[in-house]
């Protein structure tokens, strides 16, 4: 009990509670504004003379009165739906094409020895080493001059599934690299192909690091704003977080609208990273060998 | 079923020395053939040559009547078993011991009675729904033989499938193996670093070191006949007593030894002389004519029937097994007897026994004072 104590008085106890106040205080104005009805939030007008408490209450944001207004508004009369299914088809086939791009080159920079392989691994650390703004306008001339893929879910597909390749790649071969050779070696002798292989045993083995990865892919396109901006001009193309951009703008502030949009944006994030998360514990490969 | 034949087979990696030098060896059909050496001599690298999972440098490589050179692991029909076992942790047992056989398009029902034989004979048949997570070691190695067993290939191979085991589990998998060997009589190959394993496994072994092969033989063969030093000291355990002595001509001796009058055929040069520990007996109750020596006991293992005792005089060693009766302690001198048959000499330098003399009759009637 005294240890509990003295943990909850210490420096850093204190510390963490500060870095969680700031985590947490932006986004309780949000959940407030969401659920308030309104599009802005009254700050609480202080009486002359107000004592330090009473201080501290006006600070908490709180909606004056509980509303889903704002929730319905956003998924009706606004085309917030549709913008939703545009990130679900990006983010998804994002996903798709990442992982099948990812899970091949990962393995093969595992488990062959080819000329450039040291060299092409090392390129892709580099490439992350810049910031992706600096991509910004060769991406543009490639995507929508050269390809003729503006305006297109494609175009933003390869573009997201493509920039976060090289840290799948490298997370996937890093745990393809701890999965024993010998397994592999042992389902060469059975006649199994290099297909078979990576098909029906590295996969089912990798399926911690690929749900990782698949979930970093993911988040990679459903929250990338940039990009899907200066691609998409149609409106009824707009992925979630350029479609939120034009609730609060030069000409609108929608902020009670952007505030429900953003918590609805979360959701499907917070739903695949718990259905993912049984297979993020690893450990799969526990008794595959011994020594 | 299929013999094995190295013609000047050659391993070697970029630039460095090669692995192995130059392997001449012919594994007869239906003979379980046993490669042993320590660490690094090259023994599973010759293993996997044959698997297919190293490339042959130059050389020609024969499995049955075919040249496997060029050929894929998995047309070379043999099985394998590795020291880690190497199962596929995400299947079950049986999804373990049928993969093979689903790869090769097996259908349904065969695969079902092959697989579930297998399980018999091995004794898994109660834990066919099991992962591999959930079976012990011993469980482990038992689906990986039967994995090995229902392809019903040619040549069975062995990567020191026992190394991970405890001891008692290891007596116990040995003498499984044996059994499947005599029951199926497939060629196979073993290779371990463990004496006891080659001993009591082996129809032959091949004892390698740095890639060389040293000798090849029956268990006894290599036991009693070493071709060099390298045999001799490494069958047996404790291994032969192997002593390096002064050559006068006309007899041996070193700190522990004097045989005045060996006769060596006018063998000049530096010797080294071996004797199993098993040879050295009590001198009370040998024959009068074998040689004798005296050195102090430094220290006595008592395993209970005999006994190790470790004898030293100065720079020079050997361990006598001993019937564990007497009474020894560290300190005494102790007086024993070499059995004449059982002394072999070396070449110092070369390593290699000498066969053209025995000090045998020469130590006759020649007892050391």
């Amino acid at each position: 009990m005294k240890r509990v104590l003295g943990d909850i008085f210490s420096w850093r106890f204190a510390l963490l509670l500060f870095a969680g106040l700031i985590v947490i205080y932006p986004l309780l104005w949000v959940v407030s504004l969401a659920f308030s009805g309104q599009q802005a939030l009254q700050l609480v007008a202080l009486p002359e003379g107000a004592g330090f408490w009473q201080q501290l209450a006006a600070l908490v944001p709180l909606p004056q009165q509980w509303s889903l207004d704002n929730f319905r508004a956003v998924l009706t009369e606004q085309p917030f739906m549709r913008w939703l299914g545009n990130s679900l088809v990006v983010a998804l086939s994002t996903t798709v094409v990442g992982l099948c791009l990812s899970c091949t080159a990962a393995y093969a920079f595992s488990r062959f020895r080819f000329p450039g392989r040291e060299r092409g691994l090392m390129l892709f650390l580099i490439s992350q080493m810049f910031p992706a703004v600096l991509m910004l306008i060769p991406l543009y001339v490639i995507v929508v001059q050269w390809l003729g893929l503006g305006n297109t879910w494609l175009g933003l597909v390869l573009v997201y599934a493509i920039t976060a390749l090289p840290f799948c790649v490298w997370m996937l071969k890093g745990y393809f690299d701890t999965l024993p050779y010998e397994i592999e070696e042992s389902a060469l002798l059975e006649g199994a192909s290099r297909f078979t292989i990576f098909y029906r045993i590295i996969l089912p083995l990798a399926r911690p690091a690929i749900a990782v990865t698949a979930l970093f892919s993911f988040m990679t396109a459903w929250n990338e704003f940039i990009l899907a901006s200066i691609f998409m001009d149609d409106e009824s193309r707009y992925t979630v977080p350029v479609g939120l951009r034009f609730f609060v703008s030069d000409y609108a502030s929608e902020w009670g609208f952007f505030a429900a949009g953003s918590i609805l944006v979360s959701i499907p994030v917070i739903l695949l990273f718990l259905a993912l998360q049984r297979f993020l514990v690893s450990g799969l490969s526990a008794g595959a060998v011994k020594g | 079923m299929a013999s094995i034949e190295f013609k000047r087979v050659e391993k070697r990696y970029a630039d460095n020395p090669p692995t192995v030098p130059g392997l001449d060896l012919h594994i007869r059909d239906g003979e379980f053939m046993v490669l042993v050496g320590p660490s690094g001599c090259g023994k599973s690298t010759t293993l996997r040559m044959i698997a297919g999972l190293e490339s042959v440098t130059s050389g020609e490589l024969w499995i049955g009547d075919r040249l496997v050179n060029e050929l894929q692991p998995a047309a070379r029909d043999v099985a394998m078993v590795f020291q880690n076992y190497a199962l596929y942790p995400h299947m079950t047992v049986f999804d373990n011991m049928a993969f093979g056989l689903r790869v090769r398009k097996q259908p349904a029902s065969l695969i079902k009675s092959k697989v579930e034989q297998a399980a018999d004979t091995l004794g898994l048949a109660d834990l066919l729904a099991r992962k591999p997570g959930q079976l012990s070691g011993g469980q482990c190695q038992r689906v990986a033989l039967g994995r090995a067993i229902v392809r019903d290939p040619q040549v069975f191979l062995f990567d020191e499938p026992l190394s991970n085991l405890d001891a008692e589990l290891r007596v116990q998998m040995r003498g499984n193996i044996g059994r499947l060997h005599r029951e199926f009589a497939t060629t196979s190959v073993y290779v371990t670093h463990d004496q006891v394993e080659a001993m009591t496994l082996g129809s032959r072994i091949a004892i390698l070191n740095r890639g060389e092969l040293m000798q090849v033989g029956t268990p006894m063969e290599l036991y009693n006949d070493p071709d060099n030093v390298f045999v001799a000291g490494f069958m047996g355990s404790p291994p032969m007593n192997i002593v390096p002595v002064q050559n006068r001509g006309a007899g041996l001796k070193n700190a522990l030894l004097d045989l005045p009058r060996a006769d060596l055929g006018g063998l000049a040069g530096e010797l080294l002389l071996g004797i199993r520990p098993e040879k050295l007996h009590p001198a009370a109750g040998s024959p009068d004519h074998w040689p004798r020596l005296r050195a102090k006991v430094e220290m006595v293992e008592t395993l209970g029937a005999e006994m190790l005792v470790h004898l030293g005089d100065g720079s020079e060693r050997m361990i006598a097994r001993l019937p564990g009766l007497q009474l020894l302690t560290p300190g005494q001198t102790l007086e024993l007897a070499l059995d004449p048959d059982a002394i072999y000499l070396f070449d110092r330098h070369s390593r290699q026994r000498i066969r053209t003399v025995q000090p045998v009759a020469v130590a006759e009637a020649v007892p050391c004072t």
